[in-house]
């Protein structure tokens, strides 16, 4: 598992891994969005915690026909499915890995972004911890979305259909916490909703994506 | 496919029936309300079209659990016949949802809990629907949809508890169920709309039943082109 990892990592870090583009697209949102709503400080700090989120939750989407379609062309996703590590572990270890380059990384560029939208203090706390606590759900459900789209030739389009309704109740907590956190509401129920997410989809995605990995290599 | 055969014109015709009388019903022999006026009439439609967008997802989820569990292959043909008309409910409510905000709440369009909901609903079976079309194999299609369905059904229920964080909204409760408790529907509007919603649902199984045996036949037709192939 831990060679699985470590491989997963190194490829990720090299040229063309996707490492960069995450933070690279996530810095751009949220640059885009003061050009777009105009720069006034008042309704960018009403917004950061949505565009943050938003932000964050298209930067993870980026890579996630990655964690799986590579592993497929190339043979080793058949050799890694008749390995003696169960398919779930396998899958668990990629969300991990995508995790690690991508949610890992947003979560730490996160309350950089944050200044450049003006988010009132009292959010940052929130801002890091909802982000630590949610974005670990985005890559376990990017990775049963990657997993249905397998054996597709132009699967991205179609990932992106199928994870992002996925997504909204992750997103819809997240951004609550870090509102509630910015405002000074006590943000502890959303925040424990957020961790229920993740806590489930840790849990039982993995052995639905592993299904889904089986039926696309009959 | 004979039974349903048989079965067929007596559903169209129940179905063309109660929506006939329904409709008609409700739009022409109910009063107007005090407050709404005539916009109270998109009710019959408005109401049976929002339960079964929710009833058809339903009844995906459980023919996808059969398919899963029973392998049966007919089972998955109506999942995916079905996804259509659910789609096409769910926009029905929408769309319906929309003509009579405008009037009633001055806004065609309000991030309210029960309309998010469907909006998500809608996207829902877009994705279905797209991952159905996109597999060429038509077992590891069935396959892989029936997971999403399921996956996709307990995702469903979280959104639509977690809009509910935002506010209480400007949609009502359901009244439907509220006979003999404060502020039930009125008679005047109970009868035709109980016949809209059963002639909705004869629709939805007219619907679903002629859409499974084109889907069977096309099945059959590829079968038997491969076979003329080989031989």
């Amino acid at each position: 598992m831990i060679a699985l990892l470590a491989r997963d990592l190194s490829l990720a870090f090299r040229a063309g891994g996707g490492f960069g583009l995450g933070l690279a697209f996530f810095l751009l949102v949220v640059v885009l969005v003061p050009l777009g709503v105009g720069p006034d400080s008042a309704i960018l700090a009403a917004i950061a915690p949505g565009v943050l989120w938003v932000g964050a939750l298209l930067a993870s989407l980026l890579s996630l026909d990655r964690i799986f379609a590579l592993d497929h062309e190339d043979g080793s996703l058949d050799l890694l499915a008749t390995a003696p590590l169960p398919l779930e572990g396998v899958v668990a270890i990629k969300a991990l890995a995508h995790w690690l380059v991508t949610g890992l990384a947003l979560t730490l560029a996160a309350p950089l972004l944050a200044v450049l939208l003006n988010l009132p203090a009292p959010g940052y706390p929130w801002l890091l911890l909802s982000l630590a606590v949610g974005t670990p759900a985005l890559s376990v459900i990017g990775a049963f979305g990657a997993s249905l789209t397998i054996g597709l030739r132009r699967g991205g389009l179609l990932l992106s259909l199928l994870v992002l309704p996925l997504y909204v109740p992750t997103l819809v907590f997240g951004a609550e916490v870090v509102r509630r956190g910015a405002t000074g509401l006590a943000p502890a129920t959303p925040l424990a909703l957020l961790a229920a997410i993740t806590a489930g989809s840790l849990a039982l995605l993995p052995f639905a994506a592993a299904a889904a990995i089986r039926v696309n290599l009959r | 496919m004979r039974l349903s055969r048989r079965v067929l014109p007596w559903i169209a015709a129940l179905a063309g029936l109660s929506l006939g009388i329904g409709l008609i019903w409700g739009f022409f022999f109910t009063p107007d309300d005090y407050k709404q006026g005539s916009t109270v009439k998109i009710l019959f439609i408005h109401v049976p079209a929002a339960m079964m967008a929710i009833n058809a997802w339903i009844m995906m989820l459980v023919t996808s659990l059969i398919w899963v569990i029973r392998r049966h292959h007919v089972s998955a043909l109506a999942a995916r016949a079905a996804a259509p008309a659910g789609l096409v409910f769910t926009l029905i409510a929408l769309v319906t949802g929309a003509l009579w905000g405008q009037p009633m709440w001055n806004t065609w369009w309000e991030w309210d809990p029960r309309l998010t909901s469907f909006l998500i609903l809608l996207l829902f079976y877009l994705g279905y629907i797209a991952l159905w079309s996109a597999i060429e194999d038509p077992e590891t299609a069935a396959d892989l949809t029936g997971i999403l369905c399921v996956v996709g059904s307990v995702f469903a229920v979280m959104s639509r508890y977690a809009v509910k964080f935002w506010n209480q909204g400007l949609h009502q409760d359901s009244t439907i169920l509220k006979v003999g408790e404060k502020d039930p529907l009125d008679v005047a509007y109970y009868v035709p709309l109980v016949i809209c919603l059963v002639g909705f649902v004869l629709f939805f199984i007219l619907i679903v039943l002629l859409r499974t045996r084109m889907l069977i036949r096309a099945r059959r037709l590829i079968a038997l082109e491969a076979r003329e192939r080989l031989g």
